[in-house]
């Protein structure tokens, strides 16, 4: 596939092929034919703004660009070049300090302040030097000279660098101590770094067409953008709505807050029963429930537990209010309330237990449960629903286990394959509601009733092993989940 | 679930005529899960309403039947006899009205046994004897009793050795210093005296409902024992007996009255009940069609004893069966002893058509609209704490409500608004890209009768330019495109937001909400350095036409 290159590289690597010439230093391996640049980089990044009418950051960008896609491989050697300064330039007409006051001894012993007159502001440093490098002695105010070197240290260097030609410079390996000893002085050289570039074009620079403008490099790497979506746990518990929806069941709802009365006592859990302590329940420091039900439908629960359970039933225990434990107590209630004669109904929603959380445990979850009424509606059928309801979910290894549940009679369980972990593991309850629950509602019918919690098939659907993880909003998950199929 | 551990050889020797595939395919249809098989032990989980199930001799009485070997009832064989007395004096009217018991003697029990007579006992306490306060059970060594016994009451003073302790205490001691005590102590509250039961010598045997004495302790030496109940309820403490006289039963005892005297005490009898199923009641409830005597012979596979007259089918329960309250647990035990692998499920054609809640539409749309404006959907829960809701969040706490004894201090309170959860959940997730929007539609809980539930929409936007105006805009286009509703904005002043920068929510003349820029003070307490933006209203009324209930 043909590479594609951006507008930047293209207009660069246009004049990069106009103004490259055969690469000199070559010859020995005789086979390059490779084609170069070479020049002072600022002067190379001028002509590349000027011929290509792109930005200095742009070009940068894109030698960056054309680099890393091997299509220009670049050198670059940096050298220091050296010019006369302001001190230097006139040291270089009139001498070196030193040197002139060297001349003006050779006639003879010279009074201090004849000299300090005679150099000015060059006395200074001429006699520092003079002195630390012997050449003259001192005694009183009289100026002696002692020994005159034929150069002195700098001198060649400073008329070589200055006789040099305009501009051009030396380079300071040259000069080496010279050099050096001009670089200490204040005023006497300038340095200047100076980059030089060996731009070489690769092969495929050379051949590669510049000329469609609107194809752009498919292959790049784009920006990512965070997606916005339904929570994970949101989808699993609309599929299974929409599940029940097509199965012919209607949605129905109610409070997680509940009367124990709905909660328990409707359901035939006995007021002195474990399952209603503190430790299991939540139950709520508000004030106790308000008509919650009727006077008929408490007498006849009330008369249930006290025939069944033998104990004395309390209403005031039945008014405490709690975070519902099952969804259970809207079906009851719903059912109290309608006494359909032949129906299909669910609901769905979060339930409650006080239980240390854990990886496989939460204090607040989601639960379904579906209900048929129904004259003719069997065991059977019950385990049908379901059977049915697992191949929309795509579990199709099925079998019932009988179980035990207060409130309905008989009672199984599902066992379904779990493929993962290579056994057969429990998902729904299910039963038929006993007697001693709907007679004293009023309702003579078989009722059936199934349900479950809801995070457990949305940990197969997304592989997860804590089930924390559905509530910790965690962004890098919920950006990221994958359904399994 | 409670759990037992059995052993196959065990099992196989009690159960007889079987082998161990048949046992370990069977056990499930008895309401047994296998928990866990390593090589000859096996561990079942079993239902708590069935404590007989908690030992080997249970298990194999169920087992028999379902595989055949032997069906029908198990009836107890009780020698009467006048060798065994207890009275009972009139105070204990007061405190524990009921003594009931018998002696189980001639039989040999190992360490495994007594373990699973022990996880019985704890079963038939916390069952039907209520955390004990109904009835509760002491099993004894029987050779180590003078009789005859009396069940009186004692005072605080009164010492003895407690079982499991080598030191004498007093009453008082006990429910001070022992786990025991501390425990059911509660049980006796309001009582100066507590019940005892005397032997002839007057040694203590038993202090009930809390712990017997060390004299009597059975050990794998005892071969004759006493299990003596005491309770609030006659009735419930001869049923508990009942499923004890009939594992011990099974376990090779041999079975004797202790006879009981005193008011409203008498000795027990353990009778069997009879019941009458219709035939026709158990078909149409499975969803079956078997003949009468087939029926017959299922519920004889499930330890019953079933015979047909009149087109009816009569039904003798034995005493231990107390879970069978009627007919409909029957058509259980016609299914189980029938086998539940013999129902095939039928998907019979709906007569209804279904359809989701108008609530579940609403937030169905609300979500597409809510992701269509960028905005990812979180899920937090409703039970929080004081900390987020709160102190994090810069608000005042007024009419809360608060779960009692909760066991994690992170779900304490009733949310009563969804925005302080947002922002918790911003705080965790500082380290990953910008920008982060997010929202979540869930229930808050505020003052009514007693409590009035309410469904809130909440968002917010999380990046470096996020400001009111955005936040404004998503929701305006979110009520205006997804629900009609126009929205006004006054300004108004919360410490959650920046002063300046927030606004009451009103559509039809209602404050619905607030929206506005997180406040400088909240974003620290949450260590938040990306500008915030956020709203949250109510959706009854709004997106909800009709208010939610």
């Amino acid at each position: 596939m043909a590479q594609v290159l951006h507008d930047i590289e293209k207009r660069m690597l246009l004049v990069l092929r106009e103004k490259a010439v055969q690469a000199s230093g070559t010859a020995g391996s005789g086979k390059s034919t490779r084609r170069e640049l070479k020049m002072d980089s600022g002067k190379f990044y001028d002509l590349l703004m000027n011929e290509t009418g792109l930005s200095m950051d742009q070009i940068r960008r894109g030698m960056e660009w054309l680099k890393l896609k091997h299509l220009i491989h670049v050198d670059s050697s940096s050298t220091q070049k050296l010019r006369l300064a302001k001190n230097g330039q006139e040291s270089l007409e009139n001498g070196l300090p030193e040197r002139r006051l060297l001349d003006i001894l050779q006639n003879g012993p010279q009074n201090l302040s004849d000299l300090q007159q005679n150099l000015g502001s060059v006395f200074g440093p001429a006699m520092g030097i003079a002195r630390k490098n012997g050449w003259i002695g001192v005694s009183g105010a009289l100026v002696t000279l002692l020994r005159c070197p034929e150069n002195l240290p700098g001198e060649l260097a400073l008329n070589k660098i200055g006789n040099a030609k305009s501009g051009a410079g030396l380079a300071e390996d040259d000069l080496k101590s010279g050099a050096k000893t001009l670089l200490d002085r204040p005023g006497f050289l300038d340095v200047t770094r100076v980059v030089e570039l060996t731009v070489t074009l690769s092969d495929l620079a050379e051949s590669i067409d510049l000329s469609n403008s609107d194809a752009i490099d498919v292959e790049a790497d784009v920006p990512s953008i965070p997606v916005a979506r339904r929570h994970p746990l949101k989808e699993a518990i609309n599929e299974i709505r929409e599940i029940f929806v097509t199965l012919g069941f209607s949605e129905i709802s109610g409070n997680l807050s509940q009367s124990s009365f709905w909660n328990f006592d409707a359901l035939f859990t006995p007021q002195d029963h474990p399952a209603r302590e503190m430790q299991d329940t939540f139950y709520l420091d508000s004030p106790p429930a308000v008509d919650t039900a009727s006077e008929a439908q408490i007498r006849m629960v009330s008369e249930s537990h006290q025939k069944n359970w033998r104990y004395r039933w309390d209403m005031e225990q039945a008014r405490r209010m709690v975070l519902r434990t099952h969804t259970t107590c809207v079906t009851i209630r719903h059912l109290a309330e309608t006494k359909p004669e032949e129906a299909r109904f669910f609901s769905l929603g979060r339930v409650f237990r006080n239980e240390k959380v854990s990886y496989k445990h939460l204090v607040e979850f989601n639960q379904v449960e579906g209900v048929v009424v129904g004259k003719n509606a069997t065991l059977r059928d019950l385990m049908g629903i379901q059977k049915e309801f697992y191949r929309r979910i795509g579990i199709t290894k099925v079998k019932f286990w009988p179980t035990f549940f207060p409130y309905t009679e008989p009672s199984l369980q599902t066992m379904v394959y779990n493929d993962k972990l290579g056994k057969w593991v429990e998902l729904f309850g299910m039963g038929i509601f006993r007697p001693e629950v709907t007679k004293p509602l009023g309702f003579n019918r078989p009722v059936l009733a199934w349900g479950g919690g809801i995070e457990r098939i949305a940990m197969l659907r997304y592989d997860l092993d804590d089930v924390r993880e559905f509530y910790n909003n965690n962004l890098g998950w919920l950006r990221g989940a994958i359904k399994c199929q | 679930m409670p759990v037992v551990e059995l052993s196959y050889s065990r099992l196989l020797r009690l159960v007889g005529g079987s082998t161990r595939k048949q046992i370990s395919e069977i056990l499930p249809f008895l309401g047994l899960d296998i928990e866990s098989e390593h090589g000859d032990a096996v561990r079942v989980e079993y239902s708590p309403n069935r404590p007989d199930y908690s030992t080997d001799f249970g298990i194999a009485l169920g087992l028999q039947g379902l595989l055949g070997v032997k069906t029908g009832a198990v009836k107890l064989e009780i020698k009467k006899s006048r060798r065994y007395q207890i009275s009972v004096i009139p105070e204990m009217l007061k405190i524990r009205p009921f003594v009931t018991g018998i002696a189980a003697r001639g039989g040999r029990i190992n360490d495994q046994s007594i373990k699973q007579l022990m996880a019985m006992q704890e079963d038939l306490h916390m069952g039907p004897g209520r955390r004990r306060k109904k009835s509760s059970i002491g099993i004894h060594d029987l050779d180590m009793i003078k009789f005859p016994l009396q069940y009186t009451a004692m005072p605080r003073t009164r010492r003895f050795i407690p079982l499991n302790s080598k030191d004498e205490l007093s009453i008082s001691e006990i429910l001070k210093d022992t786990d025991v005590g501390r425990h059911y102590g509660d049980i006796l509250a309001g009582h100066d005296s507590v019940p005892i039961i005397l032997d002839a010598c007057q040694n203590v045997i038993s202090f009930p409902p809390i712990i017997n004495s060390a004299l009597t302790t059975v050990t794998t030496k005892t071969r004759n024992m006493l299990v003596e109940i005491t309770g609030t309820s006659k009735a419930d403490a001869e049923d508990m007996l009942a499923m004890v006289a009939t594992v011990l039963q099974s376990a090779g005892f041999s079975l004797e009255t202790l006879a009981v005297h005193g008011p409203k005490n008498s000795t027990p009898e353990l009778k069997p009940r009879h019941m009458t199923l219709d035939p026709e009641l158990a078909n149409k409830i499975l969803g079956i069609n078997l003949g009468r005597s087939t029926m017959a012979s299922a519920l004889k596979r499930s330890r019953l004893d079933a015979s047909v007259r009149n087109g009816m089918i009569e039904c003798t329960v034995p005493a231990y069966r107390f879970d069978i309250l009627g007919p409909m647990d029957l058509v259980e035990e016609v299914a189980l002893g029938y086998g539940i692998q013999n129902l095939d499920p039928v998907l019979s054609p709906s007569q209804t058509l279904g359809q989701a809640s108008h609530v579940s539409s609403a937030l169905g749309i609300l979500d597409a609209t809510m992701t269509g404006l960028g905005f990812l959907e979180a899920l937090n829960s409703s039970l929080t704490s004081m900390d987020i809701l709160y102190t994090m969040a810069n608000r005042k706490p007024q009419n809360t409500f608060s779960v009692i004894d909760s066991k994690s201090l992170e779900h304490t309170i009733l949310r009563d608004s969804i925005l302080p959860e947002l922002l918790e959940n911003l705080s965790r997730n500082i380290h990953e890209p910008y920008p982060q929007k997010m929202f979540e539609t869930g229930t808050v809980f505020l003052p009514g009768s007693p409590v009035h539930e309410a469904l809130n929409l909440a968002a917010v936007s999380a990046h470096n330019n996020a400001s009111f105006t955005e936040i404004k805009s998503v929701l305006q286009s979110c009520l205006g495109a997804g629900f009609g509703i126009k929205v006004q904005t006054p300004p108004a002043s919360h410490p959650m937001f920046r002063p300046g920068r927030c606004a009451d929510i009103i559509a039809d003349g209602r404050t619905v909400g607030m929206v506005g820029e997180i406040g400088p003070e909240v974003m620290q307490n949450h260590r938040l350095r990306t500008p915030v933006a956020g709203f949250e209203l109510s959706l009854a009324g709004t997106v909800l036409k009709s208010p939610h209930p």
